[in-house]
């Protein structure tokens, strides 16, 4: 079966341990996680998970289901890249002389459509925000230069359907009435 | 993420116990008999002796029982959960206490057993520094729980222990493990219990869809050759009842899963017998020809399907299962059900026709014959050497019990003859470790289940490789004087090992063979009497004879030194595959 790289949404509750049950669920299947975003949710007390991981249909469709199996675990979603719009955030700090001895990195800098978020005597930080190949490909333009540092985000993505999870909670308050 | 926790809430009724001011220590204890608790197994440490101070005043109501090793304690509350379906509950100190518990821990959540195992931690402050006999344990043991949880303040415990016991028990159960720290024990807070708030995330009662129902109904009524797989989940979900009447309406053939023993009574006219690695030949082979499967709370494990590529895969697969992530999990279900297993029968029986399917019964009665023939036979005969076989054992314990004790077993070549040559006329008689395959479990086991039932028979089948793992526990029987009957099949050999490399392995026999101690006389040294046998004319006298003494006894059988178990579908080989004599293993 094909493998592709799959982006799962995980909406949890916000209980100390979650992390490590969420990723030894890969791990123990022996599944590489290429990213892990965490953060609030648009509903207040659940967390969300962004997960990227290089996996087969099978492999995710099992994934949701161990995943959903724990009890802190509300919901799993698994989505393909032309289900989501995504963003990494990548920073790069490159020494300020570079600067100073030509135009190139400007250019560099707006060819990237990148900014500038700090400028030091010594170094400057500049931010990319893009998917993966558009970060490392400033990335390996900047490395011709020189580069002090470099780090990129996990993936934070947003679905294109309507977010099912609402739509879920919604069906659970529902069923509760009953 | 945040250390905010977010709790989980408890409904107090309005007109609930007024508040007492306890020690959390003490409101473990108060939680515990909340939840209708009476039995626990536990070994005290240091970090949990609070409660154990406590639990000194409450010895009237709470019973305690101190095996000889933390994993004794929690094999027990196993055996005790498996014919009680009640959760059983585990005790034990920090660090080595709580890591002994995981072998328990990693069976329970294969097979499906309730617990609620309650681990000392050092106390809040000390977390994190190597503190004496401090050890993870939330995460140490996360993937061998249905839910852990680390308890720091006293106020949490009664929400948390309404939830463990709740989750451990509800839906597919599972072990829950709560780590208490010592200062979490000893603070005092005001007390109250009530019952668990609904947890959004968790939704254990799954009733079956109407639609999935008929769907299921439609391809029973119109199936030619139908053949039903039996689970554990049928005596999970208390569906006995169910189930027999589902069977006898449509007229269904069966077999049972190593776990599904005892769920219908083994001589019903239409129990062909057991599925697996050394099943028996009808339900194995016939899984390949059926055209419609219907599989009740079972999880179809390797050693029940073989060769996955080449399982069923002429069958629509009926698939009824209360944890969704086995659905579709290793065979793909044309009609999943996902439902506890009493509601889906009970929501089938209106829906299914009275039918009846003479010939298609017939011929699994033709392989009945076969392998009666070739296999049976034999194993109920003494060996050319005139020794004792492991068959012959089981079958006249088994008569001589008339079919009503409980059986729970070790693991290894003895546990597939005991699944194979006991009959089962009473239910939840079965006891063993059939996922996680627990060397040690037997022994203890066994004592949980007849602590629970003192009046029923509880014969322990154990090898002589698995006594030795737990053999301590022949003083936590002799200690309660609990009536456990040992039967220990002596062949001096790891028999299952053993039998795959003379199999598989052109007789390589590496690190099997074993230099036992004299069991009968460790027995004796614990205050068990026993006696040992290897003339086949001494077995049915020296079976009486250990049926007939009220307390704990070892029945030391020598049998057949190299004795193989057969049927058996080697690793590999598809169900329609399996081999009924050794000659003709590839």
């Amino acid at each position: 079966m094909e493998i592709k790289e799959y982006t799962i949404t995980v909406f949890t509750e916000n209980q100390t341990g979650i992390m490590s049950r969420v990723v030894s669920i890969f791990t123990r299947r022996h599944i590489n996680i290429e990213s892990l975003t965490t953060s609030e949710s648009s509903i207040k007390g659940i967390h969300r998970f962004t997960i990227v991981a290089n996996v087969t249909e099978e492999q995710v469709n099992k994934l949701i289901g161990q995943l959903e199996k724990q009890i802190d675990i509300i919901k799993a979603f698994a989505y393909e890249n032309d289900e989501i719009i995504y963003q990494e955030v990548a920073l790069y700090k490159v020494p300020t002389k570079i600067f100073s001895n030509s135009n190139r990195v400007e250019q560099i800098i707006r060819a990237h459509n990148a900014r500038i978020l700090e400028i030091e005597p010594e170094y400057i930080v500049i931010e990319k925000t893009g998917h993966q190949d558009e970060t490392s490909a400033l990335l390996s333009e900047l490395e011709e230069i020189g580069i002090y540092e470099f780090v990129r985000s996990g993936r934070v993505a947003i679905v294109k359907p309507m977010e099912r999870l609402n739509n879920y909670l919604r069906s659970l308050e529902a069923g509760a009435m009953n | 993420m945040s250390n905010t926790e977010a709790l989980p809430e408890l409904e107090i009724p309005a007109k609930s116990t007024p508040k007492e001011h306890i020690t959390g220590a003490e409101a473990v204890l108060r939680c515990l008999l909340a939840e209708g608790v009476d039995t626990i197994f536990g070994y005290p440490g240091g970090a949990i002796m609070p409660v154990y101070d406590k639990l000194f005043h409450y010895s009237d109501q709470l019973r305690h029982i101190l095996p000889r090793h933390e994993q004794g304690a929690i094999h027990a509350a196993q055996g005790y959960a498996r014919v009680t379906r009640k959760t059983g509950v585990c005790l034990a100190t920090s660090g080595p206490g709580a890591t002994n518990l995981i072998t328990g821990l990693g069976d329970a959540i294969l097979d499906s057993t309730p617990l609620v195992c309650i681990t000392g931690q050092v106390i809040s402050k000390l977390l994190g520094t190597d503190a004496f006999q401090e050890m993870d344990v939330i995460n140490c043991t996360m993937p061998v729980t249905k839910w852990n949880y680390q308890i720091t303040k006293a106020d949490s415990i009664p929400a948390v222990f309404a939830k463990a016991f709740h989750i451990a028990n509800s839906g597919r159960p599972g072990p829950v493990v709560i780590d208490i720290t010592k200062d979490a024990q000893n603070e005092f807070f005001d007390f109250a219990y009530g019952p668990m708030k609904p947890i959004r995330s968790y939704n254990p009662y799954k009733k079956p869809s109407p639609f999935a129902l008929k769907e299921a109904a439609e391809l029973i009524n119109n199936a030619k050759k139908p053949f039903i797989l039996a689970g554990h989940g049928i005596q999970i979900s208390h569906a006995q009842e169910a189930f027999k009447a589902f069977v006898e309406k449509t007229g269904i053939p069966l077999g049972c899963t190593l776990q599904g023993l005892s769920s219908i009574p083994s001589n019903h006219p239409l129990n062909m017998g057991m599925l697996g690695m050394h099943g028996n030949y009808g339900p194995n082979i016939k899984q390949n020809e059926c055209d419609v499967l219907i599989a009740v709370g079972m999880r179809f494990d390797d050693r029940v399907t073989g060769d996955l590529s080449r399982y069923a895969k002429q069958a629509k697969v009926i698939h009824i299962e209360i944890d969704p992530s086995e659905i579709n999990k290793n065979v793909i279900a044309t009609v999943p059900v996902l439902s506890d297993a009493k509601l889906a029968l009970e929501g089938l029986l209106p829906l299914v026709e009275e039918k009846t399917y003479p010939e298609w019964v017939e011929t699994f009665h033709q392989c009945a014959r076969i392998e009666e023939e070739k296999v049976i036979q034999k194993d109920m005969r003494p060996s050319a050497s005139n020794h004792i076989k492991m068959g012959m054992v089981v079958r006249e314990i088994s008569n001589q019990t008339k079919g009503k004790a409980i059986v729970a077993t070790d693991v290894g070549q003895h546990q597939m003859m005991a699944a194979r040559y006991s009959d089962f006329f009473d239910t939840n008689q079965w006891v063993s470790s059939g996922g996680a395959g627990t060397m040690g479990y037997g022994l203890p086991a066994a004592f949980g289940a007849k602590l629970a039932f003192p009046e029923k028979e509880v014969i322990a089948y154990i090898g002589d490789g698995g006594f030795q793992m737990t053999i301590q526990e022949l003083g936590m029987c002799a200690q309660w004087q609990v009536g456990v009957k040992i039967v220990l099949l002596d062949n001096d050999y790891l028999g299952m090992v053993r039998q795959w490399q003379e199999l598989f392995f052109d007789r390589r026999y590496s690190s099997v063979e074993l230099q036992n101690p004299d069991f009968i006389k460790i027995a004796e040294g614990f205050g068990v009497p026993g006696k040992t046998i290897d003339d086949p004319a001494e077995l049915n006298d020296a079976i009486k004879e250990m049926l007939a003494v009220p307390g704990p006894y070892l029945l030391h059988v020598r049998v057949e030194k190299e004795g193989n178990i057969f049927p058996m579908v080697p690793t590999g080989y598809a169900v329609d595959e399996i081999v009924l004599e050794p000659e003709t293993t590839k």
